[in-house]
């Protein structure tokens, strides 16, 4: 028999501040991508080739033919799809089963628990034991999935540096390197990623080079919470600053050519 | 110096209780357990608290402060205001017996679950070799005081008493991890966390991090490590695909 | 009178830090049904405080080292009063016992080719203590506590039953041995919880109590540490030696006063931290002793070449034995050079870079800024010296651990003679393990020898039952909080680190008063978790032992290792030859009496040199 206290929490701070913020956070960055992956336009800067990453790689027969650059093996989408929809389920399968952002939609979403040492609200619990949770265990095929997107992106981010008019660099090309730096840490930050190239061994004393990334990797791996959120931000940010440059609302800012 | 602090502290036992305030001196460099025994040399000398070292070492006073499961003794009163009214409660997971007391024999029946260390029959004592870089990882979760907040403040258990069976809860998957990664252990610890320890039943919201006195990163470098030595062997389609073909035991 | 708990077991172990886990190791493994009882949660033995390491001669570090090193360490330390052939054996055993622990599942700390990393500690010659990072006393307590688990799964596969041969009972006092025509017939104590009793009948009863520190004010010693072990061998008729040496640690924490007593291991000097009064002086150079002038630096260049390059150097003052260090402490404060708050500077900041601080004093750097707001990286630690550890208890013997009680048995700080007049660092934790481990042995002999066993007799229970509700019916009105203030300030004042005999006269008398009191200790309410009755019991155990200690350092009229008389202040080889013995009078009084030491086996005598022992030895002794 427990002792009896009926308040669901003692806690005197502002505990529900943090899930409400991560909601607010992701409700925001979902309505933005959603509206970005339906609008299906602007994401291809011609003049000085900014792909946003949303996009990339395109690879439907209704993408923009110079933003497709790995050709269009794909037929054109019937309705109201849209070419991200072939790469959405693999950027959003790494970030749902990534070990922070599974904290972050557990305590904030749905609030198993909302904070520590605050009751959750569900009768029962099952963890992640059962269908569909137990599929988060399959987080490093996304993370392989991820891993080659990101080297999509890489190779976007470098063809920008050659446009209509040849070699340049604007803020859009600084705005997509910081892009892919910041998703290149996330990625590599990833636990599995930490796991397949160290952790899982026994002995790292018979594996020097692994033992030295699994040392790097693990010191990245403690900001992971915040390469998560940057990245994601800055890929919104970054689309933003394409969506803008390619409707026209703004130029981009040219520092060489 | 001294100033008179509000506190609130949970009576009772098994059969019923409830918070009861009291205003105690407070004195300069205090912790909570110096308020509590002064509570109880001076205003409820049959207050039950469980304590021993005070000094952040054994693991004793795990209670819970404002709602936050932390050790008494290491929990500064200069932390407050003074003006603030200190609610002191037992742990929740565990039951009551008197107090700020409970019950943590919850914990004992699972560290009596996990299969001791097994090294290699060959090997006498003094022969054991052992590299640092490979003692480290386990050496952290060895810092563990089993003081028990990680296992009280899991919602695992905390909020769903039911899960008490099948779940080692953190403390004693962090030991499940500590001997998977001892060099010299030869246990084979990985599908049984999944199995028989609940691992599953994790879903790595941290508290236990969050509470841990010693700092240890136990969901980061213990539940999640082990986790993904589950998926090598139990979610990798290669291997699930092939002890399909050749039923094989996984 | 409500129904009594009885149980029946072969070996019952009092006390559950190190030596009581180790000796119940044994007994089990010896086949005895086995069962520990402890005050506290199992696993929270006051052991997990031990910070620096075991001392074991296993020469990882420095090849030189052996066993004859390690005893010659030890009786130095002990100023040759110790029990040599405890000595001995302790030197010798002591790298099977840490070997036997990774074994267990420890991890050590390693040297570069995997062996167990040894560091350096005061009063060893080489790098000797095996150790991780500064909590070696929880990896012992863990591996021990784990091992027993261990045992406990191998009954359960062959019974059914995990506790058939091996439980623990947590959270329990042994008010009371039961003693039948002079053998042990069992003991008689009580759930802290419920305080329901309960009598246990066993043939063997081992001692593993731990220490006395809780009758001084300032000490390094948890509430457990009421001498319950001394004082119930007292009143089963087994005698005390050594009672008058209290190891007096260097470095405890002055600040704030919550915390004031509360350890700074010594590896923080070992690892290089400094000593300095507030006039920036390291004046440890200035407190080397005759004895110790050979074998330690005379200046700040030679003491800090050593941390790089021991052999060709002198090691520094810092790390002479803890009684030198403690006194030199207590001495610069007397004389005004202390800080702020009564202690001395212990600064390790300057000495290494902060990452090496933290990686190698884990625990110092928590507990600093923790509990003292005090970052031990960028600043200096205030510290003086706390009543850590007494060096006197039951009078054993070395191979076995018998007591001269048949059927009682101690191990670790409890026993006495081991350690002689002053204890090396980590050489507690290795007596834990070799000394626990033999009187595990020898109590399961000793049961499994016993034709007949002993039954506790209806009127000794009766009696054990009649003592223990005593303070519940007691109407004198007296606080056990407050008797337990009185007597810790006299202690601490009066029979202190520094002693003169009109003090420890002064101190005897408030005794007595104390005594009379404590007759009429009340206390209220019920016996379910009751912490004041529990310290009224506890007082009793703590003013018969406080009474030993004070008598003997009367009767000492010496100084020597953790007896320091102020109006004897010099080493008096007549005395080594003698021990003081404490055993009960009466029912609350006792006797110190003098008793010849046994000579020390002339081939252990070989191993110092001849110029040593007359620093040590009488004449005669020496056959000149």
């Amino acid at each position: 028999m427990r002792a009896q206290i009926s308040e669901r929490t003692l806690r005197t701070d502002r505990w529900w501040l943090s899930p409400l913020l991560t909601v607010a956070g992701l409700g925001l960055i979902s309505v933005y991508a959603a509206i970005r992956t339906f609008m299906n336009d602007y994401y291809w800067v011609s003049e000085y080739h900014y792909l946003t990453p949303m996009y990339s790689p395109c690879l439907s027969a209704e993408c923009v033919p110079a933003a497709s650059h790995f050709g269009q093996p794909l037929p054109e989408l019937p309705g109201f799809l849209t070419p991200p929809i072939f790469i959405i389920p693999f950027l959003l399968g790494f970030r749902i089963t990534c070990y922070y952002y599974r904290k972050a939609y557990y305590r904030a979403a749905w609030m198993s628990p909302p904070a520590c040492a605050v009751a959750e609200p569900h009768k029962t619990y099952t963890g992640e034991t059962k269908a569909p949770l137990i599929a988060q265990n399959l987080h490093r095929y996304f993370f392989y999935a991820a891993s080659l997107l990101l080297l999509v992106n890489i190779y976007d981010a470098i063809t920008a540096f050659v446009g209509e008019k040849g070699f340049g660099i604007g803020l859009g090309n600084i705005i997509l390197l910081v892009n892919v730096g910041l998703l290149a840490a996330y990625t590599a930050s990833c636990h599995s990623c930490r796991h397949i190239m160290g952790g899982k061994l026994k002995h790292f004393s018979k594996h020097p080079v692994r033992y030295w990334m699994w040392q790097k990797i693990s010191k990245l791996n403690a900001k992971h919470m915040q390469l998560a959120w940057a990245s994601l931000i800055f890929v919104c940010l970054t689309d933003l600053y394409i969506a803008l440059v390619a409707s026209g609302v703004i130029g981009d800012l040219r520092i060489v050519n | 110096m001294g100033y008179q602090g509000n506190f609130r502290v949970w009576r009772g036992d098994e059969d019923g209780g409830g918070l009861e305030d009291f205003t105690v001196e407070v004195n300069e460099g205090e912790v909570v357990l110096d308020v509590i025994h002064r509570l109880q040399a001076t205003q409820a000398g049959d207050l039950a608290v469980r304590w021993n070292c005070k000094a952040g070492k054994c693991g004793s006073c795990s209670a819970e402060i404002n709602g936050r499961p932390r050790l008494l003794c290491m929990t500064r009163m200069s932390t407050f205001t003074e003006g603030e009214t200190i609610t002191i409660t037992p742990m929740r997971t565990f039951p009551i017996i008197r107090d700020l007391v409970t019950d943590v024999s919850f914990n004992y029946t699972k560290a009596r679950e996990i299969p001791s260390f097994k090294p290699p029959k060959d090997l006498a004592p003094g022969e054991y070799r052992m590299q640092q870089i490979d003692v480290e990882r386990s050496q952290e979760f060895r810092k563990c005081i089993e003081c028990f907040l990680c296992q009280d403040t899991c919602h695992v258990i905390r909020d769903h008493e039911e899960n008490k069976e099948a779940f080692a809860g953190p403390r004693f998957l962090m030991r499940v991890a500590e001997l998977e990664m001892h060099p010299l252990d030869e246990g084979g610890r990985t599908v049984a966390a999944q199995e028989t320890h609940g691992l599953g039943l994790c879903n790595i919201t941290k508290c236990c991090s969050e509470v841990c006195p010693e700092h240890i990163k136990i969901t980061d470098n213990a539940l999640i490590p082990m986790k993904e030595r589950v998926a090598d062997r139990k979610y990798d389609p290669v291997v699930w695909l092939g002890n399909k073909i050749f039923r094989r035991q996984s | 009178m409500a129904e009594l708990e009885r149980h029946s077991f072969d070996v019952l172990v009092i006390g559950a830090g190190g030596a009581g886990l180790r000796a119940a190791i044994e007994a089990r493994e010896h086949g005895m049904r086995t069962a520990v009882l402890c005050k506290s949660l199992f696993g929270k033995a006051h052991t997990v405080m031990a910070e620096g390491g075991i001392a074991a001669a296993m020469g990882n570090v420095n090849s030189n080292d052996n066993w004859q090193v390690h005893f010659r360490d030890t009786m130095r330390g002990g100023k040759f009063l110790n029990n040599w052939r405890m000595a001995e054996l302790h030197a010798k055993e002591a790298p099977d016992r840490v070997w036997e622990l990774e074994t267990y599942g420890a991890l050590f700390d390693r040297t570069a080719d995997g062996r167990v990393s040894q560091r350096n500690f005061g009063g060893h010659e080489y790098p000797r203590l095996a150790h991780v990072g500064d909590r070696t006393g929880l990896e012992l307590i863990r591996s021990l506590q784990q091992k027993i688990v261990s045992l406990q799964q191998e009954d359960h596969a062959e019974t059914g039953d995990y506790e058939a041969k091996l439980k623990v009972f947590q959270e329990f006092t042994v008010s009371d041995l039961l003693i039948e025509d002079g053998r042990v017939a069992g003991a008689f104590g009580y759930w802290r919880e419920s305080g329901r009793f309960v009598l246990f009948t066993a043939p063997s009863v081992i001692l593993a109590t731990g220490g006395i520190g809780k009758s001084f004010k300032v000490t390094s010693n948890s509430w457990e540490y009421t001498g319950d072990g001394h004082a119930l061998a007292l009143r089963a008729g087994a005698s005390l030696i050594n009672m008058e040496f209290i190891q007096f640690h260097p470095t405890g924490m002055v600040w704030p006063p919550s915390v004031k007593g509360i350890l700074v291991t010594e590896s923080v000097r070992g690892d290089g931290g400094v000593l300095r009064n507030s006039e920036g002086k390291r004046f440890m150079f200035d407190y080397i002793p005759e004895v110790f002038k050979e074998k330690y630096a005379d200046s700040e260049a030679e003491g800090d070449r050593w941390y790089t390059d021991a052999d060709n150097n002198r090691r520094p003052p810092e790390l002479l034995p803890r009684d030198e260090v403690a006194r030199a402490i207590n001495s610069e404060v007397k004389a005004g050079r202390g800080t702020e708050h009564g202690g001395v500077f212990l600064d390790v900041s300057t000495r290494l870079p902060a990452e090496e601080i933290t990686r190698r004093l884990p625990s110092m750097h928590h507990q600093f800024k923790e509990l003292a707001d005090v970052d031990i990286t960028a600043q200096p630690m205030e510290v003086g010296p706390t009543c850590h550890y007494v060096m006197g208890g039951v009078e054993v013997d070395p191979d076995t651990g018998a007591s001269s009680v048949p059927g009682l048995f101690a191990a670790g700080e409890v026993s006495g003679g081991m350690h002689g007049s002053n204890r090396l660092g980590g050489n507690s934790l290795s007596d834990l393990l070799v000394f626990g481990r033999r009187a595990g042995a020898g109590a399961s002999d000793y049961a499994a020898a016993l034709s007949v066993r002993p039954v506790p007799s209806e009127a000794s229970i009766a009696e054990a039952e009649r003592v223990a509700l005593a303070p519940f019916s007691g109407d004198g009105g007296e606080n056990p909080y407050t008797l337990h203030m009185e007597l810790q300030q006299t202690m601490n004042d009066l029979v202190g680190i520094i002693r003169k005999a009109e003090e420890i006269e002064r101190a005897l008398e408030r005794l007595e008063g104390l005594k009379v009191r404590a007759r009429t200790l009340t206390v209220e309410g019920h016996r379910q978790f009751n912490p004041g009755w529990h310290l009224a019991l506890d007082l009793r155990n703590m003013l018969v032992v406080s009474e030993c200690v004070a008598k003997a350092a009367l009767l000492r009229t010496e100084s020597r290792g953790g007896h320091t008389r102020d109006d004897y202040p010099a080493m008096d080889s007549d005395w080594r030859r003698k021990l003081l013995v404490c055993t009960a009078s009466g029912p609350s009084e006792v006797d110190v009496v003098e008793k010849p030491q046994i000579p020390i086996r002339e081939d252990l005598l070989d191993l110092f040199d001849r110029g040593e022992l007359e620093k040590y030895l009488t004449g005669d002794e020496l056959g000149s």
